[in-house]
């Protein structure tokens, strides 16, 4: 039996972090994982997929080599060559981990990890169970796709993400039900890969959790890649063969289609991973969606029980769980950690072109009362999109009108994904538009568009 | 003419000090012997009095400011035999307001640099902000909120990095929620009043330091001058039999001695406390405005003493829990609190206070209730006292416990029921293990 300060249970990018930073604050740290250090983050999903949609976007770009005056010839794309590349960059980074857990003597058991009481867990292996004791014990067990309800995913024709990611054929017809972050990351790939996609969404537009302006403008632009987009649609039976998926859609109207589809990409949410980890013996409450209910530091309502990231309240993002990991780390150790806002953790899309966002959308906004301020600036507008060749998109800003407080950013066009930060880091300092006019945005950039937002909010804006 | 007021040595040793208030403000007329300003040195704060006479064009330190060296510029005064005169003093009333809007919002003139050519000259001069807010450390959209709504953050413990004073300490301040929808519903409809005025400084010859007011410090001296002002308090004072009481928390801690808990007296008045609130719905409340809100859970402060001052952990619904976790679960919190390494949300709530001072032999005392909580029990000292049983005179073990209630929404009968059903609680305690 060994003991430990802390034993974390997953290391995904929550838990993998949490045990770096209790290492550093002097703690004896075991971290328990049953498949790959890194979680599905690392290996399944946030870095996999970026390697995955690099690949697109160069594709894409060599498809446009004429609009730069250049000319290529023979273009093609191998999946099996984009996959393996995709899987080299996963194995990197997972060795990284493996490195980062040495460098900070944590000592890594592989296994399958059950709470069974307070302070105690079992780690199974190839049938060998072994007993750990800890003060505190932190889960990070994430979660995992959500099936259909009548289809389950096989990998055959119906896939999750996972599936997604490691295709052994190239879909040709390819449906894609859902069109969160991951649906729409998906639906992107393999549209500029030259699948024929279909994407089915249930609500009344795309990535729904975005500002509708959002929403409006990438399915405008994805329809022009495209792609065919049925919003308040509804997907009824899922029947699949050898060949193909055959599927019931109840569009916008009402009317029902079947059509077929080679393949059949399930994004419709996630479960957290709750379930054999001993929860329920504990007396671990979980909240109505059954994620693990934690107060800002992360204390379970068991002492000495903690939670972080997918498994926890939303948002369900790999960097939320990071910084959940080094507040519980902190707070365990001793430390007096600041809690985190929910309202100032980005969210970055990686579809073509991209999304980020942080805060309130305008309608939330409103809907919580605020007179708001708002400013919208178009990548037309910038020299350095024309210059790069991508003059689509736009940054949109929300202000309090009574206070200046920049409540919340949304954007949609090529590299947001890099830009969100700014406005974080404003949000997160308690910034107001003053600050943001006042600071310098170097030309030409990208960011001076977010610049001009500000400056449009208030009636300023210069470039427009 | 202009003269320059110059910050002045008030004691032969004193390099440089504090202006810690303006007593004029830009437009007003002053006279010799006029009180300017107040000057904190290291080791008094004194007055400053006006020499000149003249109206007061600009004022350039703002106060607050530490560290003014003597003979440092600190405002202008124009000297009434000017012949501009006329149009400063023809209508200061008119000209000055916009004026002091535009500098307690130091960050609006950045924003607008359009608006700089009709601004009125007397403001154009200067950028040196007038507002103390400017001298704390909060984040801009603090100070901005701040100002909005006329609060001075000088007594504000910061919640964020480093101390920061943050939005959510400046809502809370002001009674007010994250978001106008989010507003936690302990808070909904609370607002603070106006900031409470500074008490005068005090000018002294008898020797003395000056100690410099932690945060905490300010942060009591504002609830409790809060509470007395605005909370119309009620005391309602009985005296409890304690044999019953001691004799089970005798019996219960040789019985828990095997798990290392001790039960303190104190930790099963908690819990009559939080049992009498859920018996008692009338006093388990806050007086919220419009509204009244009606706890149907009994979340206790314990006060706890600590170096810095004084801080009131929760043991959130005291009523269900056992009395030995609420002693573990005291003793923990205590244990964190003198450390000062409590978390806001393990000392910002509760519905009803407990403050015990029978441990100093003090036998009976009046608490001062804690808002937006509307009732606080203060407990004196257990002792011997003569005492009729049963016609007779005996001698039992007695404590005085004085309720004090928020009249504006617990009348005296329903504290004197409370007062009533808690007392019977502690003499038959057998309630408080069932």
């Amino acid at each position: 039996m060994s003991n430990y300060d802390l034993i974390v249970l997953g290391s995904g990018p929550g838990g993998y972090v949490a045990a770096i930073r209790a290492a550093q604050l002097g703690l004896n740290v075991a971290i328990v994982e049953r498949e790959n250090l890194g979680g599905i983050c690392l290996n399944w999903g946030c870095i996999p997929t970026k390697a995955l949609l690099r690949s697109a976007e160069i594709y894409h770009y060599m498809q446009h080599a004429g609009d730069y005056g250049l000319t290529a010839a023979n273009i093609s794309a191998d999946i099996d060559a984009v996959v393996k590349r995709s899987r080299g960059v996963a194995k990197q980074l997972n060795q990284g981990v493996t490195h980062l857990m040495k460098k900070n003597k944590i000592t890594v058991h592989m296994g399958d990890g059950k709470l069974t009481a307070p302070g105690k867990l079992t780690v199974t292996n190839d049938g060998k169970t072994e007993e750990l004791t800890a003060k505190n014990i932190i889960i990070a067990t994430g979660a995992r796709a959500r099936d259909l309800p009548k289809a389950k995913a096989d990998g055959k024709r119906i896939w999750t993400y996972r599936h997604a990611m490691v295709p052994t054929e190239m879909p040709t017809k390819l449906l894609v039900i859902g069109s969160g972050a991951i649906g729409i990351e998906f639906a992107s790939f393999y549209n500029d890969m030259g699948a024929k996609v279909t994407v089915v969404e249930m609500m009344d537009r795309i990535v729904p959790v975005e500002d509708a302006d959002v929403s409006a403008f990438l399915e405008k632009a994805l329809k022009k890649q495209g792609m065919d987009i049925r919003t308040s649609a509804r997907v009824g039976s899922v029947t699949s063969s050898e060949t193909n998926v055959t599927v019931e859609i109840k569009a916008k109207d009402g009317s029902v289609t079947t059509e077929e589809f080679s393949h059949v990409i399930v994004a419709i949410g996630i479960l957290p991973n709750v379930e054999n980890i001993g929860l329920e013996d504990l007396g671990i409450e979980p909240d109505k969606r059954f994620h693990i209910k934690t107060d800002p530091m992360g204390r379970t309502n068991v002492p000495g029980i903690w939670a972080i990231g997918d498994v926890t309240a939303p948002p369900w993002l790999a960097h939320k769980a990071s910084h959940e990991g080094v507040i519980a780390a902190e707070a365990i150790a001793g430390g007096n950690p600041h809690a985190m806002d929910p309202m100032n953790i980005p969210g970055c899309t990686y579809c073509h072109p991209q999304v980020a966002s942080v805060g309130l959308t305008e309608a939330k906004a409103k809907e919580a009362g605020y007179d708001v301020k708002v400013g919208n600036f178009p990548f037309l507008g910038n020299g350095k999109a024309i210059a790069l060749g991508e003059a689509e998109g736009f940054i949109k800003t929300v202000f309090d009108a009574k206070t200046g407080e920049l409540l919340g950013a949304h954007m949609v066009g090529a590299e947001v994904t890099e830009l969100i930060q700014g406005y974080t880091i404003g949000k997160t300092a308690e910034l107001v538009e003053a600050d943001f006019m006042h600071t310098v945005f170097p030309h030409p950039t990208l960011s001076e568009m977010m610049h001009e937002s500000v400056l449009g909010a208030y009636g300023k804006m210069l470039h427009m | 003419m202009s003269i320059e007021l110059k910050m002045p040595a008030l004691s032969p040793t004193m390099e440089e000090g504090t202006l810690a208030r303006w007593l004029v403000k830009e437009g007003d007329r002053v006279s010799s012997g006029d009180l300017l300003a107040e000057i904190e040195t290291d080791k008094a704060t004194m007055e400053f009095e006006a020499v000149d006479e003249g109206i007061v064009t600009q004022i350039l330190v703002a106060e607050g400011t530490d560290g003014v060296k003597v003979g440092a510029v600190i405002a202008m005064i124009q000297g009434e035999d000017e012949e501009a005169a006329p149009s400063n003093a023809a209508a200061p009333v008119q000209s000055l307001p916009p004026v002091a809007a535009e500098k307690v919002v130091p960050s609006a003139q950045a924003v607008a640099p359009t608006a700089l050519a009709p601004r009125p000259q007397a403001a154009a001069a200067s950028p040196a902000p007038s507002q103390s807010n400017d001298r704390v450390k909060a984040s801009p959209l603090a100070k901005r909120i701040a100002v909005n709504k006329g609060l001075d953050l000088t007594a504000v413990a910061g919640t964020g990095p480093n101390g920061r004073i943050v939005k959510a300490d400046v809502d809370a301040l002001s009674g007010e929620g994250r978001s106008p929808v989010a507003a936690p519903a302990s808070n909904a409809g609370l607002r603070a009043e106006a900031p409470v005025a500074k008490p005068a400084a005090i000018n002294t010859d008898i020797p003395h330091e000056v100690v410099k007011l932690s945060n905490m410090r300010k942060t009591i001296a504002r609830r409790l001058t809060e509470s007395k002002q605005q909370v119309p308090h009620i005391y309602l004072t009985v005296d409890v039999r304690l044999d019953a009481l001691l004799k089970l928390r005798g019996e219960l801690n040789a019985s828990l001695e095997s798990r290392g808990i001790k039960l303190s007296v104190n930790d099963m008045l908690i819990k009559a406390l939080a049992l009498t609130l859920i018996e008692v719905p009338a006093c388990n409340v806050s007086f919220a405005g419009e509204n009244m809100l009606q706890y149907s859970r009994a979340d206790i402060s314990v006060a706890v003493s600590v170096p810095t001052g004084l801080i009131t952990p929760i043991v959130t619904d005291a009523a269900s829990k056992s009395l030995s976790k609420i002693s573990t679960e005291v003793a923990e919190l205590a244990a964190r609190a003198k450390d000062g390494k409590l978390q806001p949300h393990e000392y910002q709530g509760g519905t009803a206070s407990i403050s015990n001072m029978g441990m100093m032999g003090i036998k009976q005392f009046d608490a001062v209730i804690n808002p937006p909580q509307a009732m606080i029990l203060a407990v004196g000292a257990g002792e011997k006292r003569p005492y009729i049983v049963d016609d007779a005179l005996a001698i039992a073990a007695v404590m005085s416990v004085t309720g004090s209630f928020d009249h504006r929404a617990i009348d005296g009968a329903d504290g004197a029921m409370f007062m009533k059903v808690f007392k019977e609680l502690v003499e038959k305690p057998l309630g408080l293990v069932t």
